[in-house]
Formats: C-alpha cells, structure tokens, sequence
C-alpha cells in the first residue's frame, strides 16, 4: 500500500470515525462509509490540507471512493 | 454571560450607527472586532476609538473583487473569522413602475449577494473549528414588505431565506445562521423628520418609540454568543412590538 493510500485512509478514519478494516479501496464514502455530503465536503478539504492539492469543486464532486481519492492525489503530485 | 473573549469578529457596515453599536457591543465583551465599510476614515475613528483588539479592513461591497479580498483580509488582521456580522446594505428607493434595473441590481448585489459570498468565504475555518456565527442584519419589511421598497425588501426577505437554509446545512458542524430584523431605528435620518411625522409613526408600535442602535447591538450579540448556541435559522425581531411575527 502506497503512502498515499495510508494517509488518505487514515484521515477517512479519523473523519468519519469508522473502523479502519471497513476503509477499502473500493469503499464508498456515502454508500458504505456513513457520510452525508457535508461530510465528503470536509474530507476533500482534509486532502487538501494534507497533501497541499488544489481540488477543485468539479474533481471533488467525482470522488466518490477511496481509490478516487488515492488516484486523484497521487496524480495531481504524480 | 456572553463572553467573547478570544473570538474574532467582522461587522461590514462599521460605519454607520448600527454597525458601530454592533462593533462596540462585540468588542465589549473581549471579542476582536475587523470593521468593513466604505468609509476609511470613520472606520478608522471606531477603530481608535475601541482600542488594539480593533482593526480597520474597509471594502466597497457592490465590487466583487473587493467583496472577495475582505475576509482573507479580516483573517490577515484578527488571525480568523469566528463571527460574520452582514450588517451593510443600502436603499435606492422609488415605486415599482419607476424602479430601474441598475436600482434592483445595485441594491441585491450588496444587501444580499455580498453577504452570501462573505458568509462562503468564512466557512471553511469555521467548519474546521466547529464554531461560528453568521449574523444578518435583515430587516421588519423582509417580512411585511414596504411601498416603494421592493428591491429592499427583495433583499432582506432573501437573507433570511439565504440564513435558514444556510443554518440546516451547516448546524451539525457547531455553526448558527441567523438575522435580526430591525423595526425603525433612531438615526440621523428619522431625527430630521419633523415632529408631527415622528408623533405618527410612534403611534404605530404598541412600545411608543423608535428603537436604538444599542437594542439591534444586543440582539446581534446574543446571537454571537455561545449561550446562543442552539439558536439557529432564526430572525430576531427588534421592533417595539411594531409587527409581532
């Protein structure tokens, strides 16, 4: 597992406060993970903080899953 | 009661005598208090005034790129925005059929459009810190609605449809959005009316005369408070009974 997946999972668990063995790759934040769309709002700026990425809204708004997240992340500082 | 100490403060409309009495109300109780307004000079007075906890971040809010400067300037100053007072608005009065499109505009660009982009650029931290207070300052014809009025009362009633869905949306996260809604208020304008004038619209509010500056200031800190905290999508009416809503 990438670092970046590390990290990522790691702010999903603390933000949404979920067991961590329910953050898989394919998880979704809102189907599988409890979070409203408030709560994906925070996370995208969680990402932001800790990465120093720009997400901008229209890339927010297709990161629906971990692996959205991990992929996004990792291309924007690939 | 009502301590703010340590909370960071933007009133817009500083220099006028609601925004001043709600910039001395929030500052009196500890906050630090960034004052907006068109007007340098008086804002720098306030400022003087009040003392170090006061700072001076003027914009022209009918200008969107000032509108976009004033709150990463009011957390330059203060370190961060914990309450948004959206005090400012003007009046360009005159009946419907006479109301001009530069009127209409230049009255919901400031009155309300400037105080939905400030209230966006505040909630990033405050969303952060699960804390925060957005306070407009509406007004009773957002309500009851006024001849000759209608781009004013357009503007107010959109704030107070703006804060309530504002607040549902953000009220898991410790933040409160709500109005207070001023009846007539003593100012320089309604003491250069004449004595007969004043007699009659006393005679319409059941208290008997107009209110203060200081009464809308204290509504707008109760607000602020943390005492108020489970107050939220609310309007507060100050008007001496003028409308009961």
């Amino acid at each position: 597992m990438s670092n970046v997946a590390e990290r990522v999972k790691k702010i999903v668990v603390e933000h949404l406060g979920v067991e961590a063995d329910k953050v898989t790759d394919t998880a979704s934040f809102i189907d599988d993970l409890g979070a409203d769309s408030l709560d994906t709002v925070e996370l995208v700026m969680a990402f932001e903080e800790e990465f120093s990425v720009e997400i901008p809204d229209d890339a927010a708004e297709k990161i629906l899953t971990v692996k959205d997240a991990i992929e996004f992340i990792e291309k924007a500082n690939g | 009661m009502f301590d703010l100490n340590g909370k960071c403060a933007l009133v817009t409309g500083a220099s006028g005598g609601i925004g001043g009495a709600v910039a001395r109300a929030l500052y009196a109780r500890g906050a630090k208090v960034a004052l907006s307004g068109t007007r340098r000079e008086a804002l720098e007075a306030l400022a003087a005034e009040l003392g170090d906890r006061a700072f001076v971040t003027p914009a022209n809010l009918s200008d969107a790129e000032s509108v976009a400067a004033l709150i990463p300037a009011a957390e330059a100053a203060m370190g961060q925005v914990d309450i948004l007072v959206n005090n400012a608005g003007l009046t360009r009065d005159t009946l419907a059929m006479r109301l001009k499109d530069e009127d209409w505009d230049a009255v919901i660009r400031v009155n309300l459009t400037s105080s939905f982009q400030l209230a966006r650029a505040c909630l990033k931290g405050m969303m952060k810190r699960r804390f925060g207070r957005i306070i407009s300052v509406t007004s009773i014809v957002g309500v009851t609605g006024n001849p000759g009025q209608t781009n004013y009362a357009a503007s107010k009633a959109g704030l107070i449809g703006m804060s309530k869905s504002l607040a549902a949306e953000v009220a898991s996260r410790g933040i409160t959005v709500n109005c207070v809604a001023p009846g007539f208020i003593a100012t320089a304008m309604t003491d250069a009316l004449p004595d007969a004038q004043k007699e009659k619209l006393n005679a319409g509010i059941p208290m008997g005369r107009m209110g203060s500056s200081e009464d809308i200031a204290a509504a707008v800190l109760y607000l602020a408070s943390a005492e108020a905290g489970y107050v939220t999508g609310q309007t507060l009416h100050v008007n001496g009974g003028m409308a009961m809503i």
